[in-house]
């Protein structure tokens, strides 16, 4: 693009000298090159080059084709007819500390200030599947979410919820499929049928693998488990969302936007093949496919990364797989702000750029957002920090007025032929991994994982050499100023207090009923039966998450990482 | 020919942000000294003993997860009943500044937080390891 426009310009130039009568173009063209520029490289956070201007002659776009209307087919401008006005987007804080008491606290809290659904952070040991007094889990306990270990911690996770009232999202991945079977028999504890449940489990086992690394199990038996879940939810939990395709952590990783969007969406091809390749209907469960993106401090870039997930999605569920049913076709996605681009310097300042990440997933259109609190690059958020995240929501929603109007900024050149560059540049993306023969191929060579690890040294290289800004990180420094804010620490005691519940638990539950469950589970690993519908069964004989994952590891051996770097 | 120096990079603990660990390992590299980087979810016992068996000069540890207070002084206990206790042993990652200063009371040579320019953490350790050494053959001259 760039090298066009040199040329672009050397023509301009030529014409003038020429004598011949400049047009409006040239003229501009002319006076832009005379004109002053700053010392900045014009490109977006990701590295790619923007021009000065965007015109008419810089948009392939075919309006009734490329978008559509909102509601419609190929949904570039949103999943429905009347986007904002109809409800605001779920204002969903992610949240988890300490004890399940504790973290019940702050879901009680963030209710009571006008949150309208739950996000649940689990702690590293629930995250890989080890119980509170494991040996790997020694630190871990509760520091950067809540310490689940059993049927009994989530109990009271949820105590004083209505759990049909609630939607509730899990960030789990590698054990999601224990972690929602414990959330069903909860329910099922406080008298709600699963059919009434709401809510979101990750369970993107393929990110995990490329970018946040919280694993259990090797790729194949990993996706098997998977599409047991939305087999089994299909059937008893029809209204919960049986993954959500993440991008999130693929950005905060160090991918591009257009690699985020990429490798997001190869993933969620991965899973819908994965689901018919197991004899599911493809409209059966392709409508529970949620996603989640990140909302990075690029605005421009990130709204129109938004509105080509959407476009490239459509597209794809319905030419290539064959779906009939539009919710089939429709990327619904929660988004969070990014907390890369948050500053362990002049940690107020992360409360603007937070503001700029939430409109700009607004502009996109998201469902639901999570926005990110000005203490998160020193320690897990303190009350009040999270507070002002919720409020800089509720601004946007409230006082921007940028909600009445939807996907106002469809028609620009610029958003147009920037939502255009990153749907073309996924594209490629999308051959190069089928030439690689598919995500699962490429994740094991590494590829994906390089192409992430080589982006973040690039955007380290620019912050270093200072072609990308970061303030108060390499321009406006104030010097060694310390932390002005105060911190949320968890207290170590948690460790112990889980201990204490675990071997309670041990001491009082059925033992018979706990060998026979686990049992149950070892044999649904080899006859291939429903595994999600075994540790529903598990999680009501309180067996624990080490326990079950344990058979699961035996089973199926753990997944080694590639070395990449 | 000048001696290379030869650095541990390690994760840890359960926590499975590597973005920081990975780039200060590829700094380091391209700064010119030999980089083992020890991967995921490792427990300080498996730390100490790539420690040893690579024979590094510098350990630098990398968490995000809060856990930091209990692994980083277990580390040093596995690298010192090794008789690793001389090598150079540097941390970063979400670490509030009284835990850095905490850390650096306990053996560690330095903390380093969110946003030191990868430079900067390369240009320390070299300066370091070059007082280390120079001190070492002082120390050699002298008894010769």
């Amino acid at each position: 693009m760039t090298l066009s426009h040199d040329r672009e310009r050397t023509d301009d130039r030529t014409r003038l000298a020429s004598g011949a009568e400049p047009d409006a173009a040239a003229r501009w063209r002319a006076a832009y090159d005379a004109a002053k520029r700053r010392d900045a490289e014009f490109t977006t956070v990701s590295g790619a080059p923007l021009q000065p201007l965007y015109g008419p002659g810089d948009v392939d776009l075919d309006p009734e084709r490329d978008l559509g209307y909102p509601g419609q087919f190929p949904f570039t401008r949103g999943v429905h007819a009347n986007m904002y006005r109809g409800r605001l987007w779920t204002m969903r804080q992610f949240a988890g500390f300490g004890t399940a008491r504790q973290t019940n606290e702050r879901f009680k809290f963030l209710l009571d200030h006008g949150q309208t659904g739950l996000s649940v952070a689990f702690d590293f040991p629930t995250l890989m599947g080890y119980d509170s007094d494991d040996d790997m889990s020694v630190g871990e306990v509760g520091q950067v979410g809540v310490a689940i270990s059993s049927l009994a911690d989530m109990e009271t996770l949820m105590d004083g919820i209505p759990m049909d009232r609630v939607s509730t999202s899990m960030t789990i991945n590698g054990p999601a499929p224990i972690l929602l079977a414990f959330y069903i028999a909860c329910g099922e504890n406080q008298g709600v049928d699963p059919a009434q449940l709401r809510g979101t489990v990750q369970n993107d086992i393929l990110k995990e693998y490329q970018a946040q690394h919280a694993w259990l199990v090797p790729a194949d038996p990993a996706l098997r488990m998977i599409t047991d879940v939305m087999g089994y939810c299909a059937r008893r939990v029809p209204q919960w969302n049986t993954i959500s395709i993440s991008g999130y952590h693929i950005r905060e990783a160090g991918s591009t936007a257009a690699q985020e969007l990429a490798f997001t969406l190869a993933n969620g091809f991965e899973y819908v093949e994965r689901g018919i390749a197991a004899g599911m209907d493809v409209d059966e469960f392709a409508p529970r496919l949620s996603f989640f993106f990140d909302s990075h401090i690029d605005f421009f870039e990130e709204i129109c990364k938004f509105r080509a997930a959407r476009r490239i999605w459509a597209r794809r569920l319905r030419d290539r797989y064959g779906a009939k049913n539009p919710k089939s076709w429709m990327i619904r996605f929660h988004t969070q702000t990014a907390g890369v681009s948050l500053t362990a310097q002049q940690p107020e300042n992360n409360i603007v750029r937070t503001a700029y990440e939430a409109l700009a997933a607004v502009l996109g259109g998201t469902q639901s957002l999570h926005t990110n609190s000005m203490d998160e690059t020193l320690s897990l958020p303190t009350e009040k920090a999270v507070k002002i995240a919720l409020r800089t929501q509720q601004i946007v929603a409230e006082e921007t007025e940028v909600a009445h109007v939807v996907d106002p900024l469809a028609g620009s050149y610029f958003v147009e032929a920037q939502t255009k560059r990153l749907e073309d540049e996924a594209e490629r993306y999308f051959a190069e991994i089928e030439k690689r023969g598919g995500v699962v191929p490429s994740i094991e060579a590494g590829y994906i994982q390089r192409e992430i690890h080589n982006s973040a040294v690039a955007y380290q290289a620019a912050v270093e050499r200072r072609s990308k800004k970061v303030v108060g990180v390499n321009c406006y420094v104030e010097g060694d100023e310390g932390p002005t804010i105060d911190l949320h620490r968890i207290d170590p005691a948690v460790e112990q207090e889980q201990h204490r519940r675990l071997a309670e638990l041990r001491e009082k539950r059925d033992d018979a009923a706990v060998r026979r469950e686990l049992d149950a589970v070892r044999a649904a690993c080899r006859d291939g039966s429903n595994l999600l519908e075994r540790f529903v069964a598990a999680a009501h004989a309180y067996c624990t998450l080490g326990e079950i994952a344990g058979v699961l590891r035996e089973e199926f051996g753990e997944y080694v990482e590639p070395m990449i770097l | 020919m000048k001696r290379k120096i030869r650095v541990l990079v390690a994760k840890p603990g359960l926590d499975g942000h590597d973005r920081g660990a990975k780039t200060v390992a590829a700094a380091l590299r391209d700064h010119g000294m030999e980089v083992v980087y020890t991967g995921l979810h490792k427990t300080p016992a498996m730390i100490a003993e790539v420690a040893s068996q690579e024979d590094v000069d510098v350990v630098g540890l990398s968490i995000l997860s809060g856990a930091h207070m209990s692994l980083f002084p277990r580390v040093r206990a596995e690298l010192q009943a090794r008789g690793l206790g001389e090598v150079l042993l540097v941390g970063g990652g979400i670490i509030p500044q009284e835990d850095m200063a905490a850390l650096e009371g306990e053996g560690f040579a330095r903390l380093f937080g969110p946003g030191t320019p990868t430079t900067e953490i390369a240009e320390w350790i070299q300066g370091e390891m070059e007082r280390k050494w120079q001190r070492e053959e002082a120390q050699e001259g002298s008894r010769s």
